[in-house]
């Protein structure tokens, strides 16, 4: 696995970065995974700036795909409310900085934003879990959440919906957020184009390694643990509502950095961050790319991200239902999702040679395509009637 | 984490030790669970003593997967308390419960399907500070699935599944395991495996309270036994004492009195 010549401290931590809780562990992996960052990190090289900097966004948005893989990928518990905390750091950052002004003030809404998400996800999951709220009633109360806060931020177009000298702007949302920027004034770095591309590469390359840290970590066991049979793994001693809990707010904390990055991205926020179609289209990304990989996550968010910017500016009014369109077929294809799909066809070609390899795809693929007709009542003529199947007894 | 220098250590009641001159490991003082109308388990006193193999016998509905989870804490007690090793048990979590020295296995298998065998113990051991290469080695031997340690837990058979489980449990070095139906549904040799699994964890020093339909079972393993019906306890006794009790045998056993 790890080669033997590499120094103990570095063998350390790729031991973390690799393990059993990731897909991709394999040289071939990190090869193809090397590749695959050089070739981002040229995009705005040969793209130019201003379609990295359109890109970007999708980057911001893998932040908030990997706080799902986490919550919902790793620990079993769909969240519709990313989307609340990515929407509430957009809006701190706004309110923060456009009060305080100037590449100070920006410095020191991106904290204050990641905290306000951090803490609101923290609040919002001590109720959850420590008040007994689980499986899909945490994705009916998460969504709730988010569309209620939807109606709340539409509601604040009045004058008396200001917070110092910035107006909430309900529908309209707060304009004029600068470019994101750190520093001091005389000494600071704004970044657009290009240059906030490659910090938003940086950013989500170092969140995912980080990920990858913690699922294969101790801790990453624990998550995996309580997803498969929570009631097991509090009876190994775990404190699984506080599991839950400090994974629920890590991931409030991952998606309030996306939504800082948002909405210096666009230079406003507006209350369409909680909205119904924005809440579940990060569930659309994660199943797609595959939830129980942290890069399928990421990976799903690019395609279906770049598939809606082509049909908005092509046939907008479809763009949804297309993306819909893809969604089925992913999953009735590959159920677990593209990445993992890959992964699974990568060992059976691997272990079975091409020939053969190429058959089990295609026998996999027709009986899945059998099976979903025949659910929905369609040419069962035509298909053999399956073997019903035996319950087997001890 | 709590540890078992609790403050919530309360003054033990005192409760006799069945015949015996060892310490009660486990009581529990007019413990009552009711559903709604239902009193599932009904001003319950009893007691484990420490090093023993407790069986608990019942018919269906007797309340011994109430009392067992008012033992563990999934359920919270009507009424009553249950008291371990000193510790009133009353306000602490399952997780704080599983820390004081209790462990347990679930009727039926609760592994992780998903993972290999060797992950699955991994999970509980990952908590401890214990060495963990060695006390793998050891359970895996101690189960005899140590050929099987990087398979997935999914293929393993119903027997291999209840013998990892008991595995899982043995990882966190309780004092006091729960075992619900360990046999159940299992040959005749996967259930003398389990019957000498107990007895060498017992060698050990552990105390076992085994909910147990089949008597075949309970005759190789235990000592006492305690007979539950409607929620209350019937009558208890060595093993011999209880096939022999009429009572039991019409309500149990099925036979005409």
């Amino acid at each position: 696995m790890m080669d033997v010549t590499l120094p103990p401290r570095l063998k350390r931590i790729g031991n973390k970065l690799n393990g059993p809780n990731t897909l991709g562990n394999s040289r071939a992996f990190w090869a193809a995974f090397a590749v695959g960052m050089i070739v981002m990190a040229a995009y705005p090289l040969v793209r130019g700036s201003y379609a990295a900097g359109q890109f970007s966004l999708f980057l911001a948005y893998g932040l908030l795909a990997l706080s799902l893989s986490l919550i919902w990928g790793y620990t079993g518990i769909l969240s519709f409310g990313q989307v609340a905390f990515f929407g509430i750091a957009g809006y701190t950052y706004a309110i923060v900085s456009l009060n305080l002004g100037g590449a100070f003030g920006q410095t020191v809404a991106l904290p204050v934003a990641i905290a306000a998400a951090t803490l609101s996800a923290f609040v919002l999951g001590y109720f959850m879990f420590y008040g007994g709220v689980q499986d899909v009633y945490v994705a009916i109360l998460t969504l709730v959440v988010t569309l209620v806060l939807e109606t709340f931020m539409a509601q604040t177009a009045g004058s008396e919906w200001s917070i110092g000298t910035v107006a909430l702007g309900g529908f309209n949302g707060i304009p004029g957020i600068r470019n994101f920027a750190l520093g001091v004034e005389g000494a600071s770095i704004s970044l657009s184009g290009s240059g906030f591309y490659w910090f938003v590469l940086g950013v989500l390359l170092l969140a995912y390694l980080g990920a990858r840290v913690l699922v294969n970590s101790k801790y990453g066991y624990a998550l995996v643990a309580i997803r498969e049979d929570a009631e097991r793994t509090a009876m190994l001693g775990y404190n699984v509502k506080r599991v839950k809990l400090a994974v629920f707010t890590l991931s409030g904390a991952l998606a309030g950095f996306g939504g800082v990055l948002y909405a210096t991205w666009g230079n406003y926020m507006d209350p369409s961050v909680f909205s119904l179609v924005f809440a579940t289209i990060p569930i659309v990304w994660v199943t797609l790319g595959g939830r129980e990989s942290l890069l399928g996550a990421i990976v799903g968010t690019m395609i279906i991200e770049r598939l809606r910017l082509w049909f908005s500016v092509n046939a907008s009014e479809f763009a949804i239902v297309f993306v819909g369109v893809i969604l089925m077929t992913t999953v009735l294809l590959v159920p677990r999702g593209i990445l993992p799909g890959i992964k699974d066809g990568y060992v059976f070609f691997s272990e079975h040679g091409i020939r053969e390899g190429i058959e089990h795809g295609r026998v996999t693929i027709q009986t899945r395509i059998q099976a979903w007709l025949g659910s929905l009542g369609i040419g069962q003529s035509d298909t053999e009637t399956p073997p019903s199947s035996e319950v087997v007894r001890e | 984490m709590s540890t078992p220098q609790d403050p919530n250590v309360r003054e033990q009641p005192a409760v006799a030790a069945t015949g015996t001159s060892r310490e009660a490991i486990l009581s529990t003082k007019g413990l009552t669970k009711k559903f709604g109308g239902l009193t599932a388990v009904d001003s319950v006193d009893f007691t484990v003593d420490e090093g023993e193999i407790r069986c608990l016998i019942g018919p269906n509905g007797a309340g011994k997967s109430t009392l067992l989870e008012l033992i563990t804490g999934q359920l919270s007690p009507t009424d009553g308390d249950v008291y371990f090793d000193g510790i009133d048990l009353s306000d602490l979590e399952p997780h704080e419960r599983m820390d004081a020295g209790i462990s347990v296995k679930f009727q039926s298998p609760h592994i992780y399907e998903s993972l290999t065998v060797e992950q699955n113990l991994r999970v509980p051991l990952n908590r401890t500070d214990r060495d963990i290469d060695v006390v793998l080695e050891r359970t895996l031997d101690r189960i005899a699935l140590a050929e099987k340690a990087d398979e997935p837990a999914s293929d393993l058979s119903h027997g291999e599944k209840q013998r990892l489980e008991i595995g899982m449990a043995v990882t966190l070095d309780p004092t006091f395991m729960i075992l619900d139906e360990p046999v159940a549904g299992m040959s005749v040799d996967e259930t003398d495996d389990i019957a000498e699994l107990i007895r060498s964890l017992h060698d050990d020093g552990m105390t076992f309270l085994v909910v147990e339909h089949d008597m075949e079972f309970v005759r190789k393993i235990s000592e006492q036994v305690t007979v539950l019906n409607q929620g209350s306890v019937l009558t208890q006794g060595p093993i011999e004492a209880i096939e022999a009790d009429e009572e039991v045998r019409r309500i149990y056993l099925g036979e005409n009195a």
